[in-house]
């Protein structure tokens, strides 16, 4: 293909990661992303900065998944930190582009909004740089920088701005709402994310994988899994060695059951959301059951130290994995029971239905993923269109909706219950004998891995150094794109409709934070 | 009206109140002292986190520091997991005993990973049944009694932790949940992370693992109202 001035294409990796790469000049990128050919379903994955040394010190590259199993990179090498802004071709870049300013301190010319995202004024300056590794990291410690001050888009008689976070109500992660509004209807909502902000990223450089594994596992606790297994995926494919098959068949079974757990949490915090409480508990209730059975047959309730680069760190025995089937099968069959009432209760359709629309076209400008984009129309399922571990062996079979708005999510939301059911079903019968860790030695180099994790596309991109040590890790959490995708559906929906929005969405804040 | 007769037919599925420990995998357990075996070296690399030491012929266990990687667990690690999940520890007194049959809990966020939250949710679940211990959660701090915190304690999220506690009334205790919330774990050489909630407020209760269990966050929260759970679980080799 002929893109942009200047640019070449190549291909990269070992064999089961298909990545065409596009190198371009910082000048013609904006040039080069619009002539992409359009591809219905690609998806913009995410942005990586690094630093490295002179002469051209700044490499970014820029991700996209494409429909046909393989990745798009382009990449840009430059002299100094000023490179156009892609966000006006691909709205999903946005986020992305403030982040990587506010970490290493690249200006993106022609970006609207840019300053204050991950590190906050109120506790770092706006000198600050931390991700900078060449230039020693500088500004590193957190110095005060001016107070807060929303930004205020609504200009109404009778218009306001009403801040809600980042401590509120009941047990709820740490984030920000601004909404605006003259009355009953929210006219513009702001989220203000990075509360949370723990920089995993920053703490894994310097380790070996096996150190890092343990702050990937903790990004997002509740889908420790997914996350292992992505970073897991990426080291195994620098050194070229994958997990034997027996390990691959467990993973898979893992993922599947983390889903399971995850997706009966997010449906009870829909139903709270509406105020059913019998419900809400049955489902609680379903979900501590699943939390004990991961403890006795894995160890661990959130199986957190299972996956590992090179294989697992454990083997169940048969046993334990029949028991695992019909457990959850159980779980879920009690679960889709109450779903099914649900369906049946008139206060619980009027909440969701007709609520929070988001319709396909919006849905793929903001590069929503997961079981929200698949809501909204797109057959958008990373276990099918780049498989991994054991998927290519056990299809699943993905659920798809179109109306886009709550109770479609909802829906989604039961029926991917039913797919992950089924495949743990066939899994039992399909893992074959055999060790579950084989040796993993990665040299230097760089390699992503792109996982469905529960909430979506989930990508490790991970660089090592000479000494087999991180030396940049990026991580592109599923939940920061749907965040990002959230203002635009709860806009001209009521106050009271907000939270049962939120609460469809399924989004966590520890994920996007990092 | 229906939803009221599915809540009455469907079963009790609270824990017993003598027996919490009945149904396997309340607690994922944790590593405890065990002597070597004669001979026997200690390999330090099989703890990441260095809370595990060899101490005079037996492996000596600093829980404050465990991050639950689970990977002394592995048989051929050598050593011993007890399934007991009375793993708080108290610094000062509990609450007057006036206190002993109603306390309000603010739970605040502090940068945890949804894990801890997560258990402090099953925890108002009907498994664990927080409330018939008389044990509530509030929304706002000016009615609470003890504050909850998770999470290694960001940078964002100082100022809020710290202006909790403030506005709460005085008798007052704080809860430290999991090993992020004690020291910051993990996460404690971060930038933008203060490790750990006794840097910013003074903590009276503190629960380390990662996370601890519903059931050890139940017994810190027994022990600010001068309580406890009354069982625990077996040690395993």
């Amino acid at each position: 293909m002929s893109a942009g001035g200047g640019a070449r294409t190549g291909r990269e990796g070992p064999e089961r990661f298909p990545a065409r790469i596009i190198y371009t000049a910082a000048a013609d990128l904006p040039a080069v992303v619009e002539q992409l050919p359009s591809a219905p379903g690609r998806l913009f994955l995410g942005l990586v900065v690094e630093e490295q040394e002179p002469p051209t010190p700044w490499h970014l590259q820029y991700w996209w998944a494409e429909p046909d199993s393989s990745w798009l990179v382009v990449d840009v090498a430059a002299q100094d930190p000023s490179i156009p802004s892609i966000s006006a071709v691909e709205f999903a870049a946005d986020w992305p582009e403030r982040e990587a300013e506010d970490l290493f301190g690249i200006a993106f010319a022609g970006h609207p909004q840019l300053g204050d995202f991950v590190l906050h004024d109120e506790d770092f300056g706006e000198s600050a740089v931390p991700m900078r590794q060449v230039a020693g990291g500088h500004g590193t410690t957190a110095a005060a920088g001016d107070a807060y001050r929303p930004p205020r888009i609504v200009e109404a008689p009778g218009g306001f701005l009403m801040p809600v976070g980042p401590v509120f109500s009941g047990i709820q992660e740490s984030v920000r709402f601004l909404l605006e509004t003259v009355g009953e209807e929210i006219m513009h909502a702001q989220v203000r994310l990075f509360y949370k902000y723990r920089g995993v990223e920053k703490l894994m450089e310097g380790h070996a994988p096996d150190r890092a594994l343990l702050l990937a596992e903790r990004v997002n606790g509740t889908q420790a899994t997914a996350h292992a297994l992505a970073f897991a995926t990426a080291v195994e494919r620098m050194a070229g060695a994958p997990a034997p098959m027996r390990a691959q068949m467990l993973r898979t079974l893992l993922a599947e059951w983390e889903r399971i757990r995850s997706h009966v949490g997010t449906l009870a915090g829909i139903v709270e959301s509406t105020g059913l409480s019998v419900p809400a508990n049955h489902l609680i209730a379903a979900e501590e059951r699943l939390l004990q059975q991961s403890a006795e047959h894995w160890g661990h309730r959130y199986l957190f130290g299972l996956v590992a680069p090179g294989g697992l760190t454990g083997d169940p025995g048969p046993a334990a994995l029949g028991a695992m089937a019909a457990e959850a099968e159980r779980v879920v069959s009690d679960v889709l029971r109450v779903c099914d009432r649900l369906t049946f209760d008139n206060s619980f359709l009027d909440r969701l239905e007709m609520v929070g629309v988001v319709p396909p076209a919006r849905a793929a400008t903001l590069g929503l993923v997961g079981p929200v984009r698949r809501a909204s129309g797109a057959e958008m399922d990373f276990r099918r269109s780049h498989p991994y571990a054991g998927y290519d062996q056990v299809p699943p079979a993905v659920a798809v909706e179109v109306e886009g708005d709550g109770y479609a999510r909802f829906r989604v939301f039961r029926r991917e219950l039913e797919a992950s059911l089924h495949l743990i079903q066939q899994l039992v019968h399909k893992i074959p004998a055999g060790p579950v860790t084989a040796p993993c030695s990665p040299g230097a180099g760089w390699a992503a891995a792109t996982v469905e994790a529960p909430s979506g596309a989930l990508t490790y991109w991970v660089r090592l150094d000479d000494h087999g040590r991180i030396r940049r890790c990026h991580i592109m959490p599923p939940s920061l794109a749907n965040w990002h995708g959230l203002p635009d559906a709860v806009r001209d929906y009521a106050f009271q409709d907000f939270p049962i929005i939120l609460a469809t969405y399924g989004l966590s804040v520890a994920d996007a934070d990092r | 009206m229906p939803w009221f007769w599915e809540g009455m037919k469907s079963p009790i599925r609270t824990l017993s109140r003598r027996r919490p420990d009945q149904p396997p995998g309340v607690t994922p357990g944790r590593p405890v002292a065990t002597a070597l075996p004669p001979g026997a070296t200690w390999n330090p690399g099989i703890c990441p986190v260095e809370a595990l030491q060899e101490d005079s012929g037996a492996i000596a266990v600093e829980f404050d520091r465990c991050v639950h990687c689970m990977r002394c667990q592995q048989p051929e690690a050598g050593v011993a997991w007890a399934y007991d999940y009375q793993w708080a520890r108290q610094h000062t007194p509990p609450l007057p005993r006036a206190f002993q049959h109603s306390i309000h809990v603010r739970i605040i966020d502090a940068g945890d990973c949804g894990a801890c939250l997560s258990e402090v949710r099953q925890l108002t679940g009907p498994v664990y049944s927080l409330h018939r211990f008389g044990i509530y959660v509030t929304p706002t701090p000016r009615e609470a009694d003890v504050l909850l915190a998770v999470g290694p304690v960001t940078a964002g999220m100082k100022a809020a932790l710290r202006e909790a506690y403030q506005a709460m009334p005085t008798p007052k205790r704080v809860v430290a949940v999991g090993v992020c919330a004690l020291n910051g774990g993990i996460f404690a050489d971060g930038f933008a992370v203060e490790g750990g909630a006794a840097r910013v407020v003074p903590v009276d209760v503190a629960v380390g693992g990662c996370p601890p269990p519903p059931l050890a966050i139940l017994d810190a929260l027994q022990r600010v109202i001068g309580r406890g759970l009354a069982r625990s679980g077996e040690v395993r080799a």
